[in-house]
Order: C-alpha cells, then sequence, then structure tokens
C-alpha cells in the first residue's frame, strides 16, 4: 500500500529526513516509535504533503501511485489520511460543516455526487457515537476550545467519516487521559480491518498497548535504526532510548 | 466644462421647474452654495487622504436622465431578497418604478421622497426631520440641493412592520454615464421596529456615479436594522451618506455589505442623542481587481450610559484596496459610554492594500473604550489541516474566509438575507460550497 524508498526531506534547507525506507501492507498497523526531535512528525507531513518539506531524495509510492507530486488535497482524495498531533483551531466553521464540505469535496474528487443531507446526518449521528461524542459538541467551531480530548476524538471522528485506506496518528495519545485513550483506541481498532493500514506515531507504549502493532520502528535522526516486532516497543518503555542512540552512535 | 460646473448650470435649470413657494427650495438654494463653496472633495483632506474621485469625476455624466426604461421583473429578480414578501420601492435611473414597487399607506407610509416633498400630508414630518441631521460636507450638500427622489418611510409608534422594505435604484445607462442622486428620509417612532435592505444596481456597461443621501431617525425605544448590499459592477461608483439620529433606548443598527464596484465610498455616522442608546455598525468586504472600498464612520457618543459596537472585516484579493477610517467621539457629558471598535484584515495578494485608522476623541473620563485592528493573512496551517481532509486549495481559502467574516453575518437577522450574501461571497471565491455554519 505504502513504500517509502530512500526519502531524504528538509525544511528550510534543514536535512530532517536520511533515508527513511518502510513498507506498510493493507491491515498491518505499524507503529513508529522515536526520541524527540527524530523526525516522526515529519514523516507524517511528509507523508501527507506538507508544502512547507521538501523531499530532496528517494519516493513515496501509495498503491503503485508515486504522489510524491501530488497536493495534500489530492494524496487525501487517494485515501491517505493524518490525524494531527496538534490539529489547528478553525473559528466560524463548525465541525459539521467541516467535515460535510471534507466528505463532499472527497466526492466530487470521485465524480460522484454531493452526499444527500439525510445520509450525511445518519453517518455523522452514527460515527459521533462511535466516539462518544456529543451532538452539542458538533456545532462548536472546529477544535476552538477544545481540550487536548476532545481534540484528538474529533481527528478520530473525521477519520472515521472520512474511511481513510492509510491513517497516519501523529501523537494521537499525548494530551489524553486514560478514558480519552480508551475511547480513540477503541474508535481506530473498530475502523481497521485487512483493507486498510494504521501508522501510529508516538513516543510512549501505552497507546499501543491497545492499538497493537504488526511491526515497530525507532526513528532516530532522520532515520529508521531498529525494527521489530511489539515486543521491541515494550523494551523501549523499560529502557528508554538512550541504548538505541548509544548502538547507533557507536 | 467639469462636473462641478455642469452641476452648477444644471441647478439653474432645474430650480426654474420647482414650486418657488416650497421651503425646501431654500434648503436646496443653501445646500448648492455650500457645494459651490466647497466643491468636489480632494485628497488633500484628511478625510479622503486615500480616496481619490479624481478618475471618477471624469466622466461627463447627464445630471437628469431621461424617462424611465421598462425593466422586466423577471430580468431583475436576482436582485431582490425574492423569496420572502417584502415591500418595495424600486427606482429606475432616478425615476419611481411604480410595477416594481409595493408601497403602502396602511398604518405606515412606505412611498416616494417626491411626493412627502410636495403634499401638505407629509409637511409636518418633513420640516421636523428633512436634511435635519445630514450635515453640510460638500457630497451631502450637492445631494441635498438635488434632491427630488427616493424613499420616505415613516413608521408611526407602537408599530412592529411586518415584513421587511427594500429600497432598490437601478440604473439603465440609456446615457454614456449617469448621476444619481437618490434621498431617503427614514423615521421610526417610539416603540417601533422596521427591517431595511438597500441596493443600488447597475444594469448597463456605462459609468454610473450614485451619490445617496438617507437620514434616519429613531426615535425612544425604536429598533431599526439596516442592510445595504453594494455588489454592483465594475463601472459603478457609489458615495453613500448615510446618518443616524437616534433618540434615548432606541437601537439602530447598519450592516454594509460591500463586495462589487468599481469605488464605493461609505460616510455613516451615527448621533446618540438621549441615554441608553445602541449604536450597531457591522461590514464584511470582500474585494478583488483594482476594487476600492474606504468605510469612513463616525460614532458621536453626546449623552451617557450608551453603547456603539463596530466590527468590520476585510478582505483584499489582487490590486484592491480598503480602507477603514473610524472616529469616536466620547463628550464630556457622556460618562459611562461603552464603544467598541474592531476591524480585521485579511490581505489574500501581495498587491492588495488596506488603510486602516482608528480615531477616538475622548473628553469624558468613567467611559470604556476599546478599539483593535488586526492585519493578516490566511493562517498557513489551517490550510494545510483542511486540505489533508480532501478540501482543495480554492475551497480551504474561501472556507477561511467565510468564517473570518462569521461574527458578522451571525448577527444578521434575516435568514434570507443571510443566504443572500452567502451566496454572493461563494461566487465571488469562485467555489461552489454551502457554508451553512
Amino acid at each position: 500500500m505504502l513504500k517509502i524508498e530512500n526519502l531524504h526531506a528538509s525544511v528550510e534547507d534543514k536535512a530532517i529526513l536520511r533515508g527513511i525506507n518502510l513498507e506498510v501492507k493493507p491491515g498491518e498497523v505499524h507503529a513508529i516509535m522515536g526520541p524527540n526531535g527524530s523526525g516522526k512528525s515529519t514523516l507524517s507531513s511528509v507523508i501527507a504533503g506538507k508544502e512547507e518539506y521538501e523531499v530532496t531524495d528517494g519516493t513515496i509510492v501509495f498503491n503503485e501511485e508515486d504522489i510524491n507530486e501530488l497536493a495534500a488535497e489530492e494524496r487525501a482524495h487517494k485515501g491517505v489520511f493524518l490525524s494531527f498531533q496538534y490539529p489547528v483551531e478553525i473559528p466560524g466553521v463548525s465541525v459539521t460543516n467541516f467535515i460535510k464540505t471534507a466528505i463532499n469535496e472527497n466526492r466530487k474528487a470521485k465524480g460522484l455526487e454531493d452526499m444527500p443531507a439525510k445520509d450525511m446526518l445518519k453517518l455523522i449521528r452514527e460515527k459521533a457515537e462511535l466516539l462518544e461524542i456529543d451532538r452539542k459538541f458538533l456545532s462548536r467551531s472546529l477544535n476552538e476550545g477544545f481540550s487536548g480530548g476532545e481534540k484528538k476524538r474529533n481527528e478520530i471522528f473525521q477519520m472515521a467519516m472520512l474511511e481513510p485506506k492509510l491513517a497516519i496518528l501523529d501523537e494521537t495519545d499525548s494530551g489524553l487521559d486514560i478514558d480519552a485513550l480508551r475511547i480513540v483506541a477503541n474508535g481506530v481498532n473498530k475502523l481497521k480491518s485487512k483493507d486498510n493500514a494504521v501508522i501510529v506515531i508516538t513516543h510512549y507504549q501505552r497507546l499501543l498497548d491497545h492499538i497493537v502493532p504488526d511491526f515497530v520502528h525507532v526513528l532516530y535522526n532522520g532515520k529508521i535504526v531498529k525494527s521489530g516486532g511489539k515486543e521491541l516497543a515494550h523494551e523501549l518503555e523499560e529502557k528508554g532510548y538512550d541504548w538505541i542512540k548509544e548502538e547507533v552512535d557507536a | 466644462m467639469d462636473l462641478k460646473e455642469k452641476l452648477l448650470s444644471s441647478y439653474l435649470v432645474f430650480e426654474n421647474k420647482l414650486d418657488i413657494d416650497s421651503p425646501i427650495n431654500d434648503i436646496r438654494n443653501e445646500a448648492i452654495k455650500t457645494f459651490e463653496e466647497k466643491g468636489f472633495p480632494s485628497k488633500k483632506e484628511e478625510a479622503w487622504k486615500y480616496t481619490s474621485l479624481n478618475k471618477v469625476l471624469k466622466e461627463d455624466y447627464s445630471i437628469f436622465p431621461k424617462q424611465e426604461n421598462a425593466i422586466d421583473y423577471k430580468d431583475v429578480k436576482k436582485y431582490f431578497i425574492h423569496d420572502i414578501d417584502t415591500y418595495k420601492i424600486v427606482f429606475i435611473d432616478g425615476k419611481y418604478s411604480s410595477h416594481l414597487s409595493e408601497t403602502t399607506h396602511d398604518g405606515i407610509d412606505v412611498c416616494l421622497m417626491s411626493a412627502a416633498l410636495t403634499k401638505p400630508k407629509y409637511q409636518l414630518i418633513i420640516e421636523n426631520y428633512y436634511n435635519k441631521v445630514a450635515t453640510k460636507d460638500s457630497l451631502t450638500s450637492l445631494n441635498t440641493a438635488f434632491a427630488n427622489e427616493g424613499a420616505y418611510i415613516h413608521i408611526p409608534k407602537n408599530k412592529i412592520v411586518d415584513k421587511p422594505i427594500q429600497i432598490i435604484n437601478f440604473s439603465t445607462g440609456n446615457e454614456s454615464a449617469t448621476m444619481l442622486q437618490p434621498r431617503n428620509l427614514i423615521v421610526v417612532d417610539e416603540n417601533s421596529h422596521v427591517q431595511i435592505i438597500e441596493r443600488h444596481q447597475s444594469l448597463t456597461e456605462n459609468a454610473v456615479l450614485t451619490n445617496s443621501v438617507t437620514e434616519i431617525f429613531t426615535n425612544k425605544r425604536a429598533i431599526v436594522d439596516f442592510y445595504k448590499i453594494q455588489n454592483d459592477n465594475e463601472k459603478a461608483t457609489l458615495i453613500d451618506n448615510t446618518y443616524v439620529n437616534q433618540k434615548r433606548e432606541s437601537i439602530a443598527s447598519v450592516h454594509t455589505f460591500s463586495f462589487g464596484g468599481k469605488l464605493i465610498r461609505n460616510n455613516l455616522n451615527y448621533y446618540q442623542n438621549g441615554e441608553r442608546i445602541d449604536s450597531i455598525l457591522k461590514g464584511v468586504t470582500i474585494l478583488s481587481d483594482k476594487q476600492h472600498v474606504d468605510h469612513n464612520t463616525l460614532v458621536h457618543h453626546i449623552e451617557p450610559n450608551c453603547e456603539s459596537h463596530q466590527d468590520y472585516k476585510g478582505i483584499f484579493g489582487d490590486s484592491s484596496t480598503g480602507i477603514f477610517n473610524g472616529k469616536i467621539i466620547v463628550n464630556k457629558e457622556a460618562q459611562k459610554t461603552n464603544a467598541f471598535q474592531s476591524n480585521n484584515n485579511i490581505l489574500v495578494s501581495d498587491k492588495a492594500t488596506i488603510n486602516s485608522k482608528p480615531q477616538l476623541e475622548i473628553f469624558a473620563d468613567d467611559v470604556k473604550c476599546s478599539h483593535g485592528c488586526t492585519i493578516g493573512q490566511l493562517d498557513e496551517s489551517a490550510m494545510f489541516y483542511m486540505r489533508s481532509r480532501g478540501i482543495p486549495e480554492k475551497e480551504a481559502k474561501a472556507l477561511l474566509m467565510y468564517a473570518f467574516s462569521n461574527n458578522v453575518l451571525s448577527s444578521v437577522k434575516i435568514p434570507e438575507i443571510k443566504q443572500r450574501i452567502t451566496k454572493i461571497i461563494a461566487n465571488k471565491l469562485g467555489v461552489n460550497i454551502g457554508f451553512d455554519l
């Protein structure tokens, strides 16, 4: 589904990714872990198509297509979804209106008519329930004044609405209390199928107790320096990242 | 012959046709003298520093357009708020169009200035209100000199007007260039409530210059909601001089939506003559190409315990220019005044310009006055966020701009107006998304 080869990327001439190789197949869950500043968020932004990042070398192939030259919205239309570490506040646009616009723009890109209002409402209700989102919440301005937990739940709600093929969850666990973490993880698990894939980017093990990865990768200095199964996450939780750094820097 | 000379000589012709015994003539004669002395405003005047009329005044305007052109309702329906029942006062090239209008004398007067200025029935109101709040600046005086048609609205006390009133001025451009000077008077007595929509619409590619004056009087506890829809074509220039005189406990709101036209100058002046008055001035301006819109507001707090709220949002693209010049005067006696002013702008293009200038003259010591002005760009991180959800760049921009003006739109009390404005914004931004926020 996703094949990244020798990916180099920089922002304002500062190299951040220095040769990433990663392959994600349908039905898989990959965790990318690593210390602060290792390039985790950059990797997710580059896959989603943020223009500030310049890909200097390598390829990103999504479903057999090189997506490197595509705009963020085109990648979204093909099924890439990024759950933001810091969802942006957009005063004046309600959650409902935003998701309606997003759904219909995705349909437009596929040559489909707007979703009938009735179906839209039904879908919104269904997915809101899955994320235990109150209906009043849906008429509020997008992310404005939301708590950390509300923001992340709203991200997963949008993911549930858009049904992406590849979901990248960038530090979705940060700012979540235990209950919110459970709700969010539960939502992600329910959306998982053999046809879609999830990349979980996280600093800590705790989200991976709920969303169990098939593979764990450690990112350090813009490179994947170690890969393994879910037990690698436990090892990192126990020992921290220093041993990895020492191993690499040695 | 320049336009000023042409106007002065036209006045002599105009004067000969008038009833010499009418007291209005004295007002006219005085006004033309004022205009003759002052002439058109130039950029040397502080209040006109950023707006030059030079180019506009070069056209050879016809001062007295020929008789009314017939217009079919179906051709101009789109300029009306037509999905709700309204009273309508419609003018074509400055002349009343009875077949497009729907006036009334049933308990309220929604009719014509030409009748009000000449018929004894209206004499008392005219004596008490006509030209009483309009100032003696040159453009207002010019209008006063030539004024003989426009909307006359009088709402006696304790009436809630059952439907909004639309005042629409069409120009058809039979002549090469047309100058129009509509004059409106709106008097709302104690406890009454009225909603008014005003629009100037050119139907021609020829130049049109409109110099309009509207006087609004809100008596005790009266409520007036006034909506100005400015979405004219690129050959049309509008100078709108609106004066609001408020008595105690009245509420007057003016919403100005400026999206079209070549050049627009809005002079909106409020005078608070009583206590516990609320004055509301709101605007959304979205410009493109070389459009130029200049909002010049004045709120004069004369008595204590009053409020004023100004909120103007502007979005400027291409080589457009926006000006916001907001003046608040608080007299020494006007203690406990709450005066708020905010002007927020987004520049979408490197070539667009905004000049924002708050002017506060406060002579009282126990007041709350605040003003804030921002000039920014569209939030890049918000753009990426929206695009990452599949909303294309143009639509994402449009949604952000709409959201930016939503504060002002949300205070529009007539849903059909809000829908119309929304549609105009979507058209203007070239997107097809329903902003049902």
